[in-house]
């Protein structure tokens, strides 16, 4: 139960902090998922999520860096370990 | 799919393994938190890419395997109500108790029912008002929101016929017993990416800092993990013991706000009993008293403080990273997945049941 998914919200229905429901893609299958944690949520973006509820928006720059740290070290043999110190 | 494909590159975990090698110099023991990382650890075989010296042991995090006798023996004897449809998420169903599971007793003719979120057990509630719904609200601070959730809406759309069995548990002060224990081996941590997602990482820092010991918030995908080892490993090398953040796609320092003020609504903290490991101060929550309504131990009269069994099962020194799967004598002969003995069995996070999936009878 602890296995979260990354998720594309497709539609967003409902107003309000708690009500607004996302449909959101795993890989084409679509659920309804609660955006009631993610007020910042906009069709689009990629979501954590854990029954049933968002519970982050993925950070596509963080993302980017993290596989960008990856790639060096394929390239060229330096560490990766550097990755996202103290963004806080 | 994308935020997944990405950090299953082959020949990238295989530049973070020779990365790490070239790193290390002397033997480590790091442990991982979360049942998940240790499911992706061993289906890509990852521990076995590292170099010799580094050991990763596995930790507690599996809400299915912490989860107390005495609890699922409450569960069992409220899902046997004919007036009651219970609701679980489907891995709490083979978890034995003291003599059944709730498998059993959905096989008796009890109502008990799979749902994939909290929020379709308060849906069935409002559907349903002649039945008592009962949710089993366990797991980590992953479901805490979820299960928050739930009982903040039923509280303020006053459900009455809706109720939680509540055994939620908590990451840190477990990272604490295990530090204080004195067998304890363990270096440095990869925690847990989504409870940090939930709750940040602050109380982290405070234990980094109290016990000299490394600590990388940590995703869940094999590149994912290879990175949080190497910075951990790093950091070991170097004589550091700080908090570092690898799953910064998802984990900010604060966590989520939002979920944390209802989680502060709905809970507080009490003292919690963990599966085969015993009574851990301040490392669950439960419900305030303006919930206590919505108790189902206290709506049904159950207890749930029956005394933990000792049996030949090991699981609770395996949960501690004192022990590993192949050590117990009942693994893969008495027990197994379709008759588990012992709770890590039963889950995919559970580490006995993932190295019966991957075939992983000897170290
Ligand atoms: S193999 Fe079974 S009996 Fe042994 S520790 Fe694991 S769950 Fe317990």
């Amino acid at each position: 139960m602890c296995l979260a998914v990354p998720g594309r919200i497709m539609e967003i229905a409902g107003t309000g902090d708690f009500d607004r429901v996302g449909k959101v893609s795993f890989g084409g299958v679509i659920k309804d998922v609660s955006l009631a944690y993610v007020p910042e949520a906009a069709v689009g973006d990629y979501v954590i999520v854990h029954v049933g509820f968002a519970l982050s928006v993925v950070d596509e720059e963080e993302a980017e860096r993290t596989i960008a740290l990856l790639k060096e070290l394929e390239s060229n043999g330096t560490d990766a370990s550097g990755a996202a110190e103290d963004e806080t | 799919m994308k935020h997944i494909d990405e950090y299953r590159d082959a020949a990238l975990v295989k530049a973070a393994a020779d990365g790490i090698a070239a790193l290390t110099t002397r033997p480590w023991v790091i442990m991982e938190i979360c049942g998940g990382q240790t499911n992706t650890i061993i289906r890509y075989g990852l521990d076995e890419l590292l170099p010799r010296e580094i050991t990763l042991v596995h930790g507690p995090g599996c809400p299915v395997c912490v989860t107390p006798v005495a609890l699922i023996d409450a569960a069992v004897s409220i899902a046997a109500r004919p007036d009651v449809i219970f609701c679980s998420f489907g891995d709490m169903l083979r978890v034995p108790g003291t003599e059944k599971d709730l498998l059993s007793v959905k096989a008796a003719g009890g109502d008990v029912r799979i749902v994939y979120s909290p929020m379709d057990a308060l849906d069935l509630a409002r559907r349903m008002p002649e039945k008592e719904i009962v949710f089993f609200a366990v797991g980590f601070e992953t479901t805490a929101p979820a299960n928050a959730m739930a009982l903040w809406r039923a509280r303020r759309d006053g459900v009455r016929n809706f109720s939680a069995l509540v055994s939620q548990v908590l990451v840190p002060p477990a990272m604490r017993a295990i530090l204080d224990s004195p067998g304890g081996r363990i270096q440095g941590f990869l925690a847990a990416g989504h409870v940090c997602t939930v709750m940040g990482f602050r109380e982290y820092e405070e234990l980094a800092g109290e016990y000299r010991v490394p600590i990388v918030v940590t995703g869940f995908e094999p590149l994912d993990l290879m990175q949080g080892v190497m910075m951990c490993v790093r950091q070991l090398e170097e004589g550091r013991a700080e908090v570092e953040n690898q799953y910064s796609r998802s984990v900010r320092r604060e966590g989520n706000t939002k979920a944390r003020e209802i989680m502060e609504d709905v809970f507080r903290v009490v003292p919690r009993t963990w599966r085969g490991i015993g009574e851990i101060p301040s490392s669950g929550l439960g419900l305030r008293d303006e919930y206590a309504a919505f108790d189902a131990a206290k709506r049904f009269g159950v207890h749930a403080d029956s005394p933990e069994p000792t049996d030949l099962c090991i699981s609770g020194l395996i949960l501690q990273g004192l022990k590993k799967p192949p050590d117990c004598p009942a693994f893969a002969g008495a027990c197994t997945p379709s008759r588990p003995l012992g709770a890590t069995m039963v889950s995919s996070e559970g580490a006995c049941s993932v190295y019966y999936a991957y075939k992983r009878t000897h170290e």
